[in-house]
């Protein structure tokens, strides 16, 4: 067994006296995909700061990719891709203006940003738009980007928050295709969604309630275990007692 | 530093392909510079004059001659009585009216006084003064004339002199406010809604995520703004001197480095904004109701500071602006130096400081 890329032990955050993540311990290894599933509210977002080093943790342990959350918050960043909700990258340049801009911050030469901009325009199809601003694209293309961004610099592990929200069934799809060839290629891969379908293309997915870790397995073993025929079900059981409603 | 070169790279990207943030920031200073030197202005031309003589002599008469040569003055109508006033401002065709008294001449000569009236329009109050200013600064020189004239020249006159500004020239006032204006809208502004435009899109986390530390961001998104506002003072003060003939008295390396000075206040104002909000319409609001409208209406720009009711004074004192207005006035039209500036640099210089360290601090504050 390799050494996880996430090891969380009893990870805890604090906000006064409101306990938005409450002791979560799990272990994703190297090359997995990790569904990251909660209602809003449930505290998903706090603990993928945590674990992205933007927020320090009030208790527990953890490490990412090898490093401390505490005292590594840096090296964490180094060694991590980040893709936000709504895919954020600059409207108003074009990709090749991101992708050298984001090669730029990720600290690459410019002789590798060139070559892996024109690779990663290669590969996306992109070619022909490379000098159109972002806002003329469709979504779904700025999605794809967006991904390949935050891959730009090779992490060992890659963070999507909700990567497919607002984007239609087929151009979801086709964006799972992306993830599968990122984790065949040994890239770890932590993501959130609110998309059951999407919760069975992970190998394990992790439920959170009210702060806690509620449900943890394949989604094959989760359904079995509780009973339930889809993911969909089985969140609905999980998170309809939750406490803290959503926003 | 490779790094940080792409950041402000990107900024000004960004800035030129907004079609109306260029705008903003190249169009603006310059139109507004052009607008308050030729359409607003204080000197007062062609005031329209009503005359209503009730004593028709030859004192009277000559005195309307010097009002009227004077340049400033338009004779428009002469007046039969009091009543047909009321009817001549309200319509617009006379903003002043001079009324002599009957027996003019009569009772100069006899007591040595005679009573005239002169009547404005209190609408613009400002107007009126100046009007009434003018009106009797040409009597008093008349009345000096004729006493040398018939050798009785006696008593006391006070000659005005306008240092600085002899010709009273309003433009004069407006470049030193125009320019605290333009650098708040621009440095503060700007800024406040370019931070967060990043966050409203979410590019602010990848930035945070990608190791790079919340003071560069924040350099690099300001380094832009302040190059910028600097190509703007220079380019307001060169209108200034080529089409309004301002001069600068003092060093213009001084003026230069307070307005760098100033500059930095306002980045600092602006970071500190968009440090409390996420949204860029608040961070607009703000900035421009909390930051403009001051400058503009309590800096001293418009409105002397002295004849402000007291608390507003004391509030004047926490606006940058009123403190860089001193300070320019005093270089550009008193050629002052820091051995006289000194004061108001500290406060610039103070504010500054502190509004970068609670901005900094609230900015880190945020991302816990």
């Amino acid at each position: 067994m390799p050494e996880p890329v996430i090891h969380t032990e009893k990870l805890s955050k604090r906000f006064g006296s409101f306990t938005a993540v409450d002791e979560i311990s799990f272990s994703v290894s190297a090359g997995e995909i990790f569904g990251f599933l909660g209602a809003n509210g449930a505290g998903k977002t706090t603990a993928m700061k945590m674990l992205t080093g933007l927020l320090a943790p009030t208790s527990g342990q953890a490490t990412v990719a090898g490093f401390d959350v505490y005292r590594q918050s840096e090296e964490i960043k180094r060694n991590i891709g980040y893709m936000s909700q709504r895919f954020s990258l600059y409207d108003d340049l074009t990709p090749r203006e991101n992708i050298r801009f984001f090669g730029g911050i990720y600290g690459l030469g410019k002789a590798e940003i060139t070559a892996k901009c024109d690779q990663m325009l290669e590969s996306l199809e992109l070619v022909k738009v490379r000098d159109s601003r972002l806002s003329s694209l469709p979504l779904g293309w700025k999605q794809k980007l967006a991904f390949s961004v935050a891959l730009l610099h090779e992490p060992k592990l890659v963070f999507l928050d909700e990567p497919t929200g607002g984007v239609d069934p087929v151009t979801r799809r086709r964006f799972w295709d992306l993830i599968y060839k990122a984790a065949s290629d040994g890239i770890t891969v932590f993501v959130t969604t609110h998309y059951m379908d999407e919760a069975e293309y992970c190998d394990r997915v992790s439920i959170m309630v009210d702060g806690k870790i509620a449900a943890l397995d394949t989604p094959e073993a989760l359904k079995g275990s509780f009973g339930t025929a889809t993911m969909n079900d089985l969140f609905i059981k999980l998170a309809r007692p939750a406490i803290r409603s959503g926003e | 530093m490779k790094r940080f070169i792409g950041f402000v790279r990107k900024e000004f990207f960004h800035i030129m392909r907004d079609r109306r943030t260029a705008a903003i920031l190249f169009g603006m200073p310059i139109l507004q510079l052009l607008l308050f030197g030729f359409a607003i202005r204080n000197e007062i031309t062609e005031v329209r004059t009503g005359i209503l003589d009730l004593s028709h002599d030859v004192v009277t008469q000559e005195l309307t001659d010097k009002i009227f040569s004077s340049g400033t003055f338009v004779a428009s109508g002469v007046l039969n009585n009091g009543k047909e006033t009321g009817p001549a401002f309200a319509s617009g065709k006379m903003n002043e009216v001079v009324v002599f008294e009957s027996g003019f001449a009569g009772n100069l000569q006899r007591d040595g006084t005679a009573q005239m009236q002169v009547i404005t329009d209190g609408s613009d109050p400002n107007v009126s003064r100046i009007i009434t200013g003018y009106t009797e600064s040409v009597v008093r020189e008349f009345l000096v004339e004729k006493a040398e004239s018939t050798g009785t020249a006696q008593g006391v006159e006070a000659v005005p002199v306008m240092m600085f500004n002899s010709a009273l020239k309003s433009v004069y006032l407006f470049v030193p406010g125009l320019m605290a204006m333009i650098l708040m809208l621009v440095s503060a502004l700007m800024t406040s809604i370019s931070i967060t435009r990043e966050k409203e899109s979410g590019t602010m986390e990848l930035l945070l995520v990608s190791s790079l530390k919340p003071v560069q961001v924040i350099i690099g998104k300001v380094v832009p703004y302040l190059l910028l506002s600097f190509v703007n003072v220079i380019t307001v003060l060169a209108l200034a001197f080529l089409v309004f003939g301002v001069p600068c008295r003092g060093s213009i390396a001084l003026l230069l480095g307070e307005s760098l000075l100033f500059i930095m206040t306002a980045l600092s104002l602006g970071i500190l904004i968009s440090s409390i909000t996420n949204s860029q319409q608040v961070a607009m609001m703000i900035s421009l109701a909390g930051l403009l409208m001051p400058t503009v209406l309590l800096s001293g720009f418009i409105f002397p500071i002295t004849s402000m009711p007291l608390p507003l004074q004391v509030i004047s004192n926490i606006i940058p602006a009123r403190w860089y207005l001193v300070i320019v006035r005093g270089i550009m039209l008193k050629g002052a130096g820091i051995g006289v500036l000194w004061q108001e640099t500290l406060v610039l210089v103070f504010m500054s400081l502190l509004f970068m360290t609670v901005s900094v601090r609230k900015f880190s504050e945020r991302l816990q």
